[in-house]
C-alpha cells in the first residue's frame, strides 16, 4: 500500500522533464551536502542526480566500482583523495566510465603502475587532460603508455624525476593534440625532448618548463609554435646568453612568459627572447640575477603592451623602474615584492605613469615611507589589490588615503604595519574588500574592526593574526556584518574568548578558523563553531589549552568536511584523536606536545582515520608507535613529520609568546641576526 | 770523424753478412729492420757542434768543404757495396738483396740531400740538409754492426729493434712534428723502411740477447736484462737509448714506413705512394688491411676486426646506449635518434622493456670472446710459434715461472697479444674486459695472465 502510495505521489515530477531538473541540480551543486539531501529524497531523484554529476572526487579508492557504477556519466576524476590508487582501482576506472571519462588527476596517488595506465589509456578514448605529477618513480615505459591516449590535450607531468627524453618523445609523437604540458621538475628532460615535444604538438598553447636541465636551444623550436600563449622557464639555469643569442623568432602568441630564477639569463638573452614576442602580456623576472637598470628596462622596449610584470627580489634601481613606467604604460599588474632597494622616488616615478594600475605588490620593501604610498593612492585610482606586508615605514595618513582614493580595493594585505582605526575606517568604505590581512598590526582596536564589519559586507577572509588590540567585540561586529566570511585567523589574539566563537558560528561559510595560542577558547565555543559551521576543513587549536576530548566529539560528530586539525599542546587525550576517526575526509593531523596521549591511543587514532595523509607527531613517539604501523601508514600514502621540540612548553613561555612587545622584540632580533 | 767511419766500413761487410746469417737462424727477420742505432750516440756530440757551425753560418766555406768530404765519402761506401754485391753475387738471397738495394737507395738519397744543401737556395730542413753531416756519419752499415755486437753480448743497453711503445712513439712523433709541417714530406726527404710480414704480425720486436726471450716494449727488454748481470743495471744500461741522443736526434732523417703489401698504397711502389708515420701504423695498417678479420664482436656478433684493440673499442660501445627507433632503427647517439623521429612521421622512440638480464648478457659475451680469443690464436701462431721454440729451446736462461707455463706457452703467446698489445695503446679501463676473458677462459688463460704479467713487470 505504501508503495503504491509513493509512486502516485511521485506521479507529478513525471511532468518534469530531465533537463529541467538538471538546470536545478546545476544550481544545487554548489553544496555537496544539498545534492546528498536531494538524491535522497526518491529513486527517481537519486537516478536524476546520477545522471547528471559529471566531476567526482571520492574519499576512498575502495568505493570506485560502486560510485562509478552509480554515477555512469562520470567526466572528470579527481582521485587527489585516494593516496593509494593501484592498477586495479585504474583498470576498473577504464572498465566502468571508460567512454565518458575526460580528466584524471591521479597528482597525489601512487602505487599505479604503466599496466594500469595502459587500461585507462586504452579504454577512455575520449581522455583530454591527465594530472600524473608527483608520479617520482614513474619511467619512460608508463610515459610510452600515456602516449596511447591519442586524444589527450593537457597533461602534467610535474616532479616526475625518472623521466627522460625518451618517454617525452613517445608522448611527443603519440598526443599530437596536446595544448596544456607541464613538465616542471621533470629534471631527466633535456633539449632533445622538449624540442621534439615542440616540434610534433603544433597546437601547444602552455609549455611548462620550469627547472628543466633545458638550453637555449630548444626554445628555437619551442617559440616557433603557432598558438603558444604561456612559456614558463622558472629556474632554467641552462637557458643562458649565449644559447639564445641567434634566437629570431616571431611568436606573437606569446602572450605569458615566466623567466625567474633564470640565473644565467641577462638582458642579451632576454632582449633576444622578447625580440619577436611583441604580444607579450605578463612577464616574470623574479629573482633575475641581474640589476634591474636603466639598460636592463631598455630590452622591454619590445612588448609594450605589457600588461603585468613581476620582479620579487630583484634589485631594483630608481631609474629602471622610471624607465619600466615610460615603456610599459600598459601596465595593470606589478610585484616589487622584496626588492629591498626600492625607494620612494623610484616607486613613485613607476606608478605616476600607470593610471590603469590594478595589482601592487611590495612586500617588505622596507625602505618605502609614506611619500610613495601617498602617490599610489593618487594616481591609481584603480587599485584592485595592494600588498604592503612589512612596510613599517609607511605613515597612518598613508592608509587613510588609499581607502579614501582606491574605492575598488578587493585585496590588502597590511599585515605588520602602523596602519590605526582612522585607516581602517577609511579603508571600510572600499565595499568590494574581499581579503584583508591585519596581522601584526598593533595600533588597530575593535572600533577599527566594526567600521569593516559595518562597511565591508563581501569580506571573506580576515587575518588577525597577533592583532592584540582585537577583543570579542570587534570580532562580532565582524561577525554581523561579514557572514560570507569563509577564512579567519585570530591567532595569539590572547583576550578573545567564547564569546567570539560564538559569534562568528553565524558565519555559516566559514571555512578556515586559526585560533592558535588563544588561552580562553573553550570546548563550548569550539562546539557552537562545529555545530553551525558545516563547512569547516581547516581547523588550528594548537596552543589552547582548554580545548579537550569533548570539543573534539563535537567536532567529530558535526564537522564531518574537516581536513586539517591541529591539537598540538591542547588538553586533547586519547580519545578525542580515536574520535576523529569519524570523520572521513580528514587528512592532517597534527598533535605535537600533547600529554594525554599515549602511544596505543594515537595508534588507533592512526588506523581509524582511513585517509591520513600527514601526521606531525612528537620525536618521541616514533619508536613507541610499533614499526609495522609506520610502514603501514607510509603504504596508505601518509607521510610523519616528527618533531623534537624542547619540552619547556610551560605556562611561562606561553605567556612570553602572548605579550606582543615582547614577541615582536624577538622578532626583530631574529631579523637582525 | 773519418777514422770511426771507416771503422764502420770496415767492419760493415762481415758484420752485415753474419748478422744476416744470424737471422736465418733465429728464423727472425727483425734485422730487416732498420733504425738510426744507438751507434749514433758516440757521434752525436761530435756531431752537434757541426750542426751548430752549418746553422750559424751556412755560408761557411768550411762548413761546404765538410759537406763535400762527406760526400766524398759517402761515394766510397757506395762503392764498397757495389764491390760487396759483386762479390758475393751469387750467394746472396732475396731478402739481403732488398736489403742491399735499400742501403743503397738510402745513401744514395742521403747524397742528393747532401748535395742539395751545398746550394743557397735550398732552404735549410731540419730533417736532412742541415744535419747531413751529422747523419752521414752513421749510414746503415752501422745498424748491422751493431746488431753484430748484440749479438756479441756487448752492446745489449744499446738495443735496437722496432720499439712499438706508445711512450716512445708518441716522443718520435712529437720530434717529427717539430721537424715538418704537414704530412706532404717530399719525396726523398725522408728514409722509407719496409717491414716484412711476418716481422709485422710477429707479438715481439725486442728480443733478449742471452736468452732469446720476446718483448713487445724495449723498456720491458731492459728491465729483463738486469737479471743477466750487473752491468745491465748502470742507469747508462738502464736508460732509454734514444734519450741522450734526444738534442742531437735531429740530425735523424725522418723515417716512414712502407706497407709490404705489393699494389697497396702505403706501398713504396705505388704511384701515389703514402707512407706511414710509425710502426705501430704500420702494424695496424697491416692487419686492418691485409689481414682476415678474424676478431668477432661478442655482442651484436657481426661486426669483425682484424686488431684486437679496435674490436675492444668497439665492444665498448656495442650494445651501450643504443638509441632505438620504433621503425627498428639504432643510433648509437641520442640527438640523431630525435632527428630521426623529428624527420619521419609515426616513428617513436622506443623504450627498452628492462634492463637486459645482466647475468646472461654476461656470460654470452664470456663464451663468445673465449670464442674469438681462439680465432686470434690462429692469426698469430706463425708469428708466436718461433718465439716459442726459443723460449723453450734454452730453459737454462728461464727461471721456473717461465718453465712452468711452458705447456701453455701458445696460449699464453695469445692472451698477450689479447691483453698486453692492445692496452699498450689504448691503456684505459679495458682491464675489466681483460678480467672477464680471463676468467672465461679458465685456469690456463690464468697462466697465460701470469704469462703476460711477467712480460711486464721482468
Amino acid at each position: 500500500m505504501k508503495k503504491a502510495k509513493q509512486i502516485q505521489h511521485s506521479k507529478p515530477f513525471d511532468l518534469l522533464s530531465e533537463e529541467l531538473v538538471f538546470i536545478i541540480l546545476d544550481l544545487v551543486a554548489q553544496n555537496p551536502s544539498d545534492l546528498k539531501s536531494f538524491s535522497l529524497t526518491c529513486k527517481w531523484f537519486y537516478q536524476v542526480e546520477s545522471k547528471h554529476r559529471r566531476s567526482l572526487k571520492p574519499l576512498r579508492p575502495e568505493y570506485l566500482p560502486r560510485i562509478l557504477t552509480r554515477y555512469r556519466n562520470t567526466s572528470d576524476l579527481d582521485l587527489t583523495f585516494c593516496p593509494r590508487v593501484t592498477d586495479y582501482a585504474l583498470s576498473v576506472v577504464g572498465c566502468l566510465s571508460g567512454p565518458t571519462l575526460r580528466s584524471v588527476d591521479l597528482s597525489r596517488s601512487f602505487s599505479f603502475s604503466a599496466a594500469g595506465l595502459l587500461r585507462l589509456a586504452v579504454k577512455c578514448v575520449s581522455l583530454v587532460e591527465i594530472d600524473l605529477s608527483n608520479a617520482t618513480e614513474m619511467r619512460d615505459a608508463a610515459a610510452a603508455v600515456v602516449a596511447e591516449a591519442k586524444s589527450l590535450e593537457r597533461l602534467k607531468l610535474e616532479r616526475c624525476k625518472k623521466l627522460t627524453d625518451m618517454g617525452i618523445g613517445c608522448i611527443a609523437v603519440g598526443c599530437r593534440k596536446l595544448k596544456r604540458v607541464s613538465l616542471k621538475w621533470c629534471v631527466g628532460v633535456g633539449d632533445l625532448g622538449v624540442g621534439l615535444l615542440a616540434l610534433k604538438c603544433k597546437d601547444l598553447r602552455t609549455l611548462d618548463l620550469s627547472y628543466l636541465p633545458v638550453t637555449g636551444k630548444c626554445l628555437h623550436d619551442v617559440l616557433k609554435l603557432q598558438h603558444l600563449e604561456q612559456l614558463l622557464l622558472q629556474g632554467c639555469f641552462g637557458v643562458d646568453d649565449d644559447t639564445l643569442q641567434s634566437l629570431t623568432h616571431h611568436c606573437n602568441s606569446l602572450k605569458n612568459l615566466d623567466a625567474s630564477s633564470c640565473q644565467n639569463l641577462t638582458q642579451r638573452g632576454l632582449a633576444s627572447l622578447l625580440s619577436g614576442a611583441g604580444c607579450l602580456e605578463r612577464l616574470d623576472l623574479a629573482h633575475s640575477s641581474s640589476v634591474i637598470s636603466l639598460d636592463f628596462a631598455s630590452s622591454l622596449n619590445k612588448v609594450s603592451a605589457l600588461q603585468s610584470i613581476r620582479l620579487d627580489g630583484c634589485s631594483v634601481t630608481c631609474d629602471g623602474l622610471k624607465a619600466i613606467g615610460t615603456l610599459c604604460v600598459s601596465l595593470r599588474e606589478v610585484s616589487l615584492s622584496k626588492c629591498v632597494t626600492v625607494t620612494d622616488e623610484g616607486l613613485s616615478s613607476l606608478v605616476v605613469k600607470l593610471k590603469g594600475l590594478r595589482k601592487l605588490d611590495i612586500t617588505c620593501c622596507r625602505k618605502l615611507s609614506g611619500a610613495s604610498i601617498t602617490q599610489v593612492a593618487n594616481s591609481c585610482p584603480l587599485l584592485v589589490s595592494l600588498k604592503m606586508e612589512s612596510c613599517s615605514l609607511v605613515s597612518r595618513e598613508a592608509f587613510w588615503l588609499i581607502g579614501h582614493k582606491c574605492r575598488l580595493l578587493e585585496e590588502l594585505d597590511f599585515t605588520d604595519n602602523e596602519i590605526d582605526d582612522e585607516g581602517l575606517k577609511s579603508i571600510s568604505t572600499c565595499l568590494s574588500l574581499s581579503s584583508l590581512k591585519l596581522g601584526i598590526c598593533l595600533n588597530i582596536t575593535d572600533r577599527g574592526l566594526s567600521y569593516i564589519g559595518m562597511g565591508c559586507s563581501n569580506l571573506r577572509e580576515l587575518d588577525l593574526y597577533r592583532s592584540v588590540g582585537i577583543t570579542d567585540i570587534g570580532i562580532s561586529s565582524i561577525a554581523q556584518g561579514c557572514c560570507h566570511l569563509e577564512t579567519i585567523n585570530i591567532s595569539y589574539c590572547k583576550d578573545i574568548t567564547d564569546k567570539s566563537l560564538v559569534s562568528l558560528s553565524k558565519c555559516s561559510l566559514l571555512q578556515t578558523f586559526e585560533s592558535r595560542g588563544c588561552p580562553h577558547i573553550t570546548c563550548q565555543g569550539l562546539a557552537t563553531i562545529a555545530v553551525r559551521c558545516k563547512r569547516l576543513t581547516k581547523l588550528d587549536l594548537k596552543k589552547c589549552p582548554y580545548i579537550n576530548d569533548s570539543g573534539l566529539l563535537t567536532l567529530a560528530h558535526f564537522s564531518q568536511g574537516l581536513k586539517q586539525i591541529s591539537v598540538s599542546e591542547t588538553g586533547v587525550t586519547d580519545v578525542g584523536l580515536v574520535s576523529l576517526a569519524n570523520i572521513g575526509c580528514l587528512q592532517n593531523i597534527a598533535a605535537v606536545n600533547t600529554r594525554g596521549l599515549s602511544p596505543s591511543g594515537v595508534a588507533a587514532a592512526l588506523v581509524g582515520c582511513g585517509g591520513l595523509r600527514k601526521v606531525k607527531l612528537h620525536a618521541s613517539l616514533r619508536s613507541l608507535l610499533p614499526p609495522s604501523l609506520i610502514n603501514h601508514m607510509e603504504a596508505r600514502g601518509c607521510a610523519f613529520l616528527w618533531k623534537d621540540y624542547n619540552n619547556n612548553n610551560n605556562n611561562n613561555t606561553l605567556q612570553a609568546e602572548l605579550d606582543p612587545k615582547y614577541w615582536k622584540l624577538q622578532l626583530e632580533e631574529d631579523i637582525m641576526l | 770523424m773519418e777514422t770511426e767511419d771507416d771503422l764502420c766500413q770496415n767492419n760493415w761487410g762481415s758484420a752485415s753478412i753474419l748478422d744476416y746469417e744470424m737471422a736465418m737462424e733465429e728464423g727472425e727477420s727483425d734485422l730487416q729492420v732498420f733504425k738510426a742505432s744507438s751507434g749514433q750516440d758516440n757521434n752525436g756530440q761530435a756531431n752537434v757542434d757541426v750542426l751548430q757551425g752549418v746553422k750559424a753560418q751556412a755560408w761557411d766555406p768550411r762548413t761546404m768543404l765538410s759537406n763535400l768530404s762527406f760526400m766524398e765519402h759517402k761515394i766510397h761506401e757506395l762503392q764498397g757495396l757495389v764491390h760487396l754485391i759483386i762479390g758475393r753475387n751469387g750467394q746472396l738471397q732475396d731478402e739481403q738483396q732488398q736489403l742491399i738495394t735499400t742501403d743503397l737507395t738510402s745513401i744514395i738519397i742521403q747524397l742528393i740531400s747532401t748535395a742539395g744543401s751545398l746550394l743557397p737556395s735550398v732552404k735549410h730542413h731540419h730533417n736532412m740538409s742541415t744535419t747531413a753531416p751529422g747523419s752521414a756519419l752513421f749510414p746503415y752499415p752501422r745498424e748491422a754492426n751493431n746488431l753484430a755486437s748484440q749479438t756479441l753480448n756487448t752492446n745489449c743497453g744499446d738495443l735496437d729493434l722496432p720499439k712499438p711503445i706508445v711512450l716512445e712513439e708518441v716522443h718520435e712523433m712529437k720530434n717529427e712534428d717539430d721537424a715538418e709541417e704537414g704530412e706532404n714530406l717530399p719525396p726523398g726527404s725522408y728514409e722509407i723502411k719496409q717491414l716484412e710480414k711476418e716481422e709485422i704480425l710477429a707479438p715481439h720486436t725486442n728480443f733478449c740477447t742471452i736468452c732469446g726471450k720476446g718483448f713487445k716494449r724495449d723498456a720491458n727488454l731492459r728491465m729483463h736484462m738486469r737479471g743477466h748481470g750487473d752491468e745491465y743495471k748502470t742507469p747508462a744500461a738502464l736508460a732509454k737509448p734514444n734519450k741522450e741522443s734526444l738534442p742531437g736526434s735531429e740530425p735523424m732523417l725522418i723515417k716512414r714506413y712502407s706497407c709490404p703489401f705489393p699494389g697497396c698504397k702505403r706501398n713504396k711502389d705505388h704511384k701515389k705512394f703514402q707512407p706511414l708515420k710509425t710502426i705501430l701504423c704500420v702494424k695496424n695498417h697491416y692487419k686492418r688491411t691485409h689481414c682476415d678479420k678474424s676478431f668477432t664482436c661478442s655482442r651484436c656478433h657481426t661486426k669483425k676486426f682484424s686488431v684486437i684493440a679496435d674490436l675492444k673499442t668497439h665492444e665498448k660501445h656495442c650494445g651501450k646506449n643504443k638509441w632505438l627507433c620504433s621503425c627498428g632503427t639504432t643510433f648509437s647517439r641520442k640527438d640523431k635518434l630525435f632527428g630521426h623521429i623529428a624527420l619521419f612521421q609515426g616513428h617513436t622512440p622506443a623504450i627498452p622493456l628492462e634492463e637486459t638480464k645482466p647475468s646472461a648478457g654476461a656470460s654470452s659475451s664470456q663464451s663468445g670472446s673465449s670464442g674469438c680469443n681462439n680465432a686470434g690464436m690462429v692469426s698469430f701462431n706463425l708469428g708466436s710459434a718461433t718465439n716459442a721454440n726459443q723460449e723453450t729451446s734454452q730453459p737454462g736462461f728461464m727461471d721456473g715461472k717461465i718453465n712452468f707455463e711452458e705447456p701453455f706457452s701458445p696460449l699464453s703467446f695469445d692472451t698477450c697479444n689479447f691483453g698486453g698489445f692492445p692496452r699498450s695503446i689504448f691503456d684505459d679501463s679495458e682491464s675489466s674486459f681483460q678480467m672477464l676473458i680471463s676468467s672465461a677462459c679458465g685456469c690456463s688463460h690464468i697462466n697465460g695472465g701470469d704469462g703476460s704479467d711477467s712480460n711486464t713487470s721482468v
